[in-house]
């Protein structure tokens, strides 16, 4: 046997395919929470998400989803050896995160600026199921603005690998990292209704 | 299944010595070798659970006379947390699975590494760093952690101590776990030697491969229990305090769906290495081999839905109780199906005592005593009378330190002479092992006297009826303390001047002890073709 290093490609779709499990699941715990409370103070849930803004959630919403068919544009784009549309692809979605983060800081500077955040006077003063739909509302879309910017960080240092020159085994990082992404959209996708559409 | 091969690097210490790098730390510290790594993890592993022997110690100490013995309330407080937790994350949990999982999973598949060598040793790393944060936490802040180790709220949220910091090392701890068994699971399906399907794999694997799935499903869930209290403690979320609208009820669901599961992480490796060393010192074929393996995923999966029962006493619908009860027993068939092949495959063995089996053995008797009483706190009516009893302490004490820890010092026995190629003094094993199984029979079962009577778990003091049956329990945990001592110091000398040992010390037919002792950085030197299955002593040639 010799100490040549071999990509085992499959091997490693499957090792992150294990971890986006986990990602899930992580997230599972504060949808958990959130049909439970849901389910016992239904009315405190609907005035609470009433107030939400709908169109931020909604721009934010077509971000994500542009993002996430770029970046499988680019995957596919650096299969097929298109190595200057995959960097630009990458760049679109990039940018796309990074809008996302801006629009998600103005909601939450909106609500802020209105008194709503974990144990500020208003929410102390009100009913509980509102309390709780806020904590959860930040506590689910924060842990969500983490993975944004640390997907939108690993899709940046995986462009900057393709315009190194990197060769080895590319694709199977980028699909990878690709992924990853679909995954943060994949749990907005669950968010957006829940916090946004249906109260 | 292989020739014997010569080791790869012409020396006789294998992987433990590499020509030119020599055996520096540095050298150690970076090594992605699989091997390496799971000594490193052993070190850590068997370091933190001294620390966590000597504080049960002092625990029993405190118990020895009702009222202050050595400790105040407080201490007595922290003291518990502290065992518990070191226990539970630091040994029990990465034990068997991070050690012996890592020292042995490549090797018993006929691989050169484990599928992502980097990313086991970032695990070890993440390991190191939570268990070295866990221990900050005692030394800084408001004071060592008070809470017990399942960090239950409101207590958790509200008091001063350095609950923040203990929380944030065992969600690391947890990452690290997750990263284990995803490296695992993918080593498993990938890696295989040509020839090993799956119905040739060790049984060891096949207990590794259900835990590995149980660390990626219930550990996440952990993880948001951490976050949790994190947010609780620092933002106020409000989401477990009744004032603002939250409730506690929902924080025992969230930590025991993960803590639950984590028992199996405990002890189903530990079931493994029985399966592996039975058929080896009874020289017969494991009996019931696809019933042995699928018991493991049947316990993970059936494992992972009993969280509940915890929870009998803190307020659930009857019908919740009903379920959970249910499903408790439920699990107690694929662990009795276990139990009893191991049972039939000593059955007309030409059976050898030695260390291992000793262990082995006795791994069976108290994980039985642990899982039957078990059952007294599976169902719900006899389970309001011994709940939070020191009843439930022996019971759990039975199953991880009876079961999985018998087991650990079970693979110590069978698996240094393979990773050290020396061999301890078999006699002072043996002796050390019958220390250990008195001692800890009366600690625990005298515990679990206690407990039916009214003692109740986490108290410092106690009344004076039970001083009796707490003063014999202490003495054997002194008797417990003496074996173990034994058992260290034999291992530690056999390991740096024990006779040397062949390839296969005890005439096993799996994979590893085809390859020289200690094996070869490399693993095998040629590429391994599995013709008959792991217990097939005939075809290996060693019966």
């Amino acid at each position: 046997m010799s100490l040549a290093p071999h990509r085992d490609e499959a091997g490693d779709r499957l090792g992150m395919w294990l971890f986006l499990f986990t990602e899930l699941l992580l997230f599972g715990g504060l949808f958990l929470l959130y049909g439970v409370y849901l389910a016992r103070t239904p009315e405190d849930f609907i005035r609470a998400g009433g107030e939400l803004d709908l169109v931020l959630g909604t721009a934010n919403t077509v971000l994500l989803i542009t993002s996430s068919l770029t970046v499988a544009v680019a995957v596919s784009a650096l299969q097929k050896g298109a190595r200057s549309l995959t960097l630009g692809m990458l760049g679109i979605t990039v940018l796309c995160a990074l809008i996302f983060l801006v629009n998600k800081g103005f909601e939450w500077r909106a609500k802020i600026d209105h008194d709503i955040y974990p144990g500020s006077k208003r929410l102390l003063a009100g009913e509980g199921g509102e309390s709780v739909f806020y904590s959860l509302y930040y506590l689910t879309t924060g842990l969500h603005a983490l993975h944004v910017l640390l997907g939108a960080a690993l899709l940046g240092w995986v462009g900057f690998r393709i315009r190194g020159g990197r060769r080895d085994g590319e694709g199977a990082v980028l699909e990878n990292v690709g992924l990853y992404w679909h995954l943060v959209d994949l749990v907005w996708i669950f968010i957006f209704p829940l916090y946004y559409l249906i109260l | 299944m292989t020739d014997p091969t010569p080791s790869a690097a012409g020396s006789d210490r294998g992987f433990l010595a590499r020509k030119g790098e020599g055996s520096t730390i540095l050298a150690w510290i970076t090594s992605t070798d699989h091997k390496r790594i799971g000594l490193l993890y052993l070190y850590a592993i068997l370091s933190f659970f001294l620390v966590g022997v000597v504080l049960g110690l002092l625990l029993r100490l405190e118990l020895l006379a009702p009222g202050r013995t050595i400790v105040d309330a407080q201490t007595y407080n922290a003291l518990f947390t502290l065992h518990g937790v070191i226990m539970i994350f630091l040994f029990i949990i990465p034990g068997i699975p991070a050690a012996f999982g890592n020292l042995m999973l490549p090797l018993l598949l006929g691989a050169r590494d484990v599928a992502f060598p980097r990313l086991n040793l970032f695990s070890w790393y993440l390991y190191m760093t939570g268990a070295l944060l866990a221990l900050t936490a005692l030394f800084t802040g408001g004071g060592p952690p008070d809470t017990g180790w399942t960090f239950y709220v409101p207590f958790s949220a509200r008091t001063t101590t350095n609950v923040s910091l203990a929380v944030t090392a065992v969600f690391i701890l947890g990452f690290s776990s997750i990263l284990t068994g995803l490296n695992f699971v993918t080593t498993t399906h990938r890696l295989r030697a040509r020839g090993m399907g799956w119905g040739r794999l060790p049984l060891f694997v096949w207990s590794l491969y259900a835990t590995a799935w149980v660390q990626i499903l219930a550990t996440p869930i952990l993880a948001i229990t951490l976050i949790l209290i994190l947010a609780e403690r620092l933002l106020g979320t409000g989401l477990f305090d009744p004032a603002r609208g939250g409730d506690p009820i929902m924080f025992q669901h969230l930590f025991w769906i993960y803590s639950h599961p984590a028992v199996y992480i405990m002890v189903l490796p530990g079931m493994g290495v029985v399966s592996e060393i039975i058929p080896v010192f009874s020289r017969k074929p494991v009996f019931g081999y696809w019933a042995i393996a699928l018991s493991s995923i049947a316990i993970a999966g059936a494992g992972s839905l009993v969280w509940g029962h915890h929870m009998f006493t803190s307020g659930m619908s009857d019908m919740a109780i009903l379920v959970f009860s249910f499903l408790t027993f439920v699990v107690a068939i694929p662990s009795a199906i276990k139990v009893f092949n191991w049972v039939a495959t000593l059955y007309k063995g030409s059976i050898a005592l030695d260390p291992p089996m000793l262990f082995a053995l006795s791994f069976v008797l108290l994980f039985s005593i642990g899982g039957l009483s078990g059952l007294i706190l599976g169902a719900a009516a006899t389970d309001i009378h011994v709940h939070d009893t020191h009843f439930v302490v022996g019971h759990f004490h039975y199953v991880m330190f009876g079961g999985t820890g018998f087991a650990f010092f079970a693979a110590l026995h069978y698996w240094l002479p393979k990773i050290y190629g020396r061999m301890y003094n078999k006699r002072v094993a043996t002796i050390a092992w019958g220390f250990m199984f008195v001692g800890i029979n009366i600690l625990y079962f005298f515990m679990q006297v206690a407990g039916i009577r009214g003692m109740p778990r986490r108290y410092y003091d106690y009344l004076p009826e039970f001083a009796a049956l707490n003063q014999i329990a202490t003495v054997g945990s002194w008797i417990l303390a003496f074996g173990l001592f034994l058992m260290f110091g034999n291992l530690l000398r056999g390991v740096l001047s024990g006779e040397p040992v062949g390839a296969n010390p005890w005439g096993g037919a799996t994979l590893e002890w085809t390859v020289p002792s200690p094996p070869p950085e490399e693993n095998f030197s040629v590429e391994p073709v599995v013709t008959h299955g792991p217990y097939d002593f005939r075809e290996a040639g060693v019966l």
